[in-house]
């Protein structure tokens, strides 16, 4: 067969030398890389009480976010369902009544905005397509659950907490 | 034989018994710290502070268990054999001395429940004993594969006591004694056995692995070919008792190499300390300087277990009989003629 690559390495098969079949040489220096880890620190991290940092670019669970002001600032143009290649994202349209003025920024809204999480490929291409800066991945990991339905995360999850409730 | 001396024995046994049982208990979660640190891991550590109460949590969790006997089981023997492993593996203790006699007012009391001239060969017995807590174990399991691993224990004990005794003769030409007590008294000082015996201690040290049925020779315990191994049936304090007799074991065989190659409580400058601490002190201490020695012993068991990988049962066979063997009796052979050469036939 033609080699793949050009990292060929011929093996050598001599027989062993007297000191490689008495064993006791090779055993020294396993044990001398295993105490040398005995002193190493370790790289466990007592997970409940303390948790390993995410890299600063990692992708977890979305959130909608609101403007300065308090108001969701998605306008349910679709662009990040359109950009999703996973299709786990389905939002309805709605239009604003004047009496909600305070709670979207503009005159349309998402009533509904669903992201199926089993779907999703946490690709961020949503967040990339956003035109209005609505949509983050800034979140946690999702957490675990049971039934395939409790993974559709609607805007009671994906909404960030209104301003005055923080 | 007068009632102190009675009371004064069965003190000493009391104590000895509780302490090779403590040591067993804290071997596990040494072993377990230790393979931790040896992986860059952490080890237990919820129970107690840094985890030492994990030794409790485990014995709680093993008398909680299901006990279960299998139905076409030799109910008897099944019962009988972990008891067996716990009996064969504490009675070795017996002879092992702890430290030289110690002075209280006029008394004076051996730190060693009994001296019999002929201790080493009773120390041999009883480990050799050991393999019938297996073998009966294996057998009245009534399981194809726990039998298949309990012969192949018996074999591997047998085969490997053979190479153990041989390397002891060297040792016995040097001493002249079987008595662990002279064994021990001739040591004095920096004097180890060990610096006349470095070949015999190796093969007596690598049987003393295959004994204890330890890393790199665990046949008997063989997840990957037989289940479990021996104890593949059993369940709750039965397994506990198994898994509990082989650390006794290591405590044993520990104590044991100390003392034949790495002068027991002997060590230098011992008789400066002797007139500084008086004779009711000193030989605490130097039962003090015996247990590190058999801690260090331990440490190495565990160290080792943990860096080498399991023996196959060919090798095994083959570095027991054609190895092991054949290098012991060459020791005897050059052992012999070095003697005769020094006090010159």
């Amino acid at each position: 067969m033609e080699p793949l690559t050009s990292k060929k390495k011929v093996l050598e098969q001599k027989p062993l030398t007297l000191a490689e079949r008495m064993y006791l040489p090779a055993i020294a220096k396993g044990m001398a890389i295993t105490i040398s880890h005995f002193f190493k620190k370790e790289a466990t991290i007592r997970y409940p009480e303390v948790e390993r940092e995410f890299s600063t670019n990692f992708r977890g669970m979305h959130s909608l976010k609101r403007d300065e002001e308090g108001r969701e600032r998605c306008t349910a143009c679709g662009l990040c369902a359109l950009s999703c290649p996973a299709e786990a994202i389905t939002m309805i349209a709605a239009e604003r009544k004047p009496e909600e003025k305070d709670l979207y920024r503009e005159e349309k809204y998402a009533s509904v905005y669903e992201i199926n999480m089993l779907r999703c490929i946490f690709c961020g291409l949503c967040e990339e397509a956003c035109p209005k800066e609505a949509i983050y991945l800034d979140g946690p990991i999702v957490p675990s659950d049971y039934l395939r339905k409790d993974f559709i995360y609607g805007k009671d999850k994906l909404v960030e907490q209104p301003l005055n409730k923080k | 034989m007068d009632i102190a001396f009675v009371i004064e024995k069965f003190v000493l046994v009391a104590i000895i018994f509780g302490i090779s049982l403590l040591i067993a208990m804290y071997s596990t979660y040494a072993e377990r710290k230790v393979a931790a640190f040896l992986q860059d891991r952490l080890g237990p550590d919820r129970a107690g502070p840094f985890g030492i109460l994990q030794p409790l949590a485990d014995g709680v969790k093993m008398f909680m268990k299901e006990e279960i006997v299998p139905t076409n089981a030799s109910k008897w023997l099944f019962m009988v054999g972990p008891g067996l492993a716990m009996l064969t593996a504490c009675i070795g203790t017996a002879v092992i001395p702890w430290g030289s006699a110690i002075t209280i007012g006029d008394r004076t009391i051996p730190l060693q429940v009994t001296d019999i001239n002929v201790g080493i060969l009773y120390i041999f017995g009883v480990v050799s004993l050991g393999v019938y807590g297996v073998m009966i174990g294996g057998w009245a399991s009534n399981n194809k594969y726990s039998l298949l691993s309990a012969i192949r224990a018996a074999s591997q004990n047998i085969s490997y006591e053979i190479a153990m005794g041989l390397s002891i003769i060297a040792l016995l030409l040097v001493t002249g004694s079987m008595s662990l007590k002279e064994i021990v008294e001739g040591q004095h000082g920096w004097h180890w056995n060990i610096l006349y015996q470095p070949v015999g201690f190796i093969i007596f040290m690598v049987c003393a692995f295959a004994e204890t049925n330890r890393a790199p020779f665990d046949l008997p315990e063989c997840e990957t070919e037989l289940i479990g191994g021996y104890h593949t049936e059993y369940s709750s304090m039965k397994l506990g008792f198994y898994l509990f007799a082989e650390y006794i074991n290591m405590f044993v065989s520990a104590a044991v190499m100390a003392t034949l190659y790495f002068g027991g409580y002997n060590y230098p400058g011992m008789d400066s300390m002797a007139v500084l601490l008086g004779p009711t002190w000193a030989p605490l201490f130097g039962t003090a300087v015996f247990f590190v020695k058999i801690f260090v012993f331990i440490f190495f068991f565990m160290w080792v277990r943990w860096t080498i990988p399991r023996f196959r049962y060919d090798q095994l066979m083959n570095l027991g009989w054609k190895v092991l063997i054949p290098l012991a009796i060459a020791n005897i052979v050059v052992t012999g003629v070095v003697i005769a050469l020094i006090e010159g036939f």
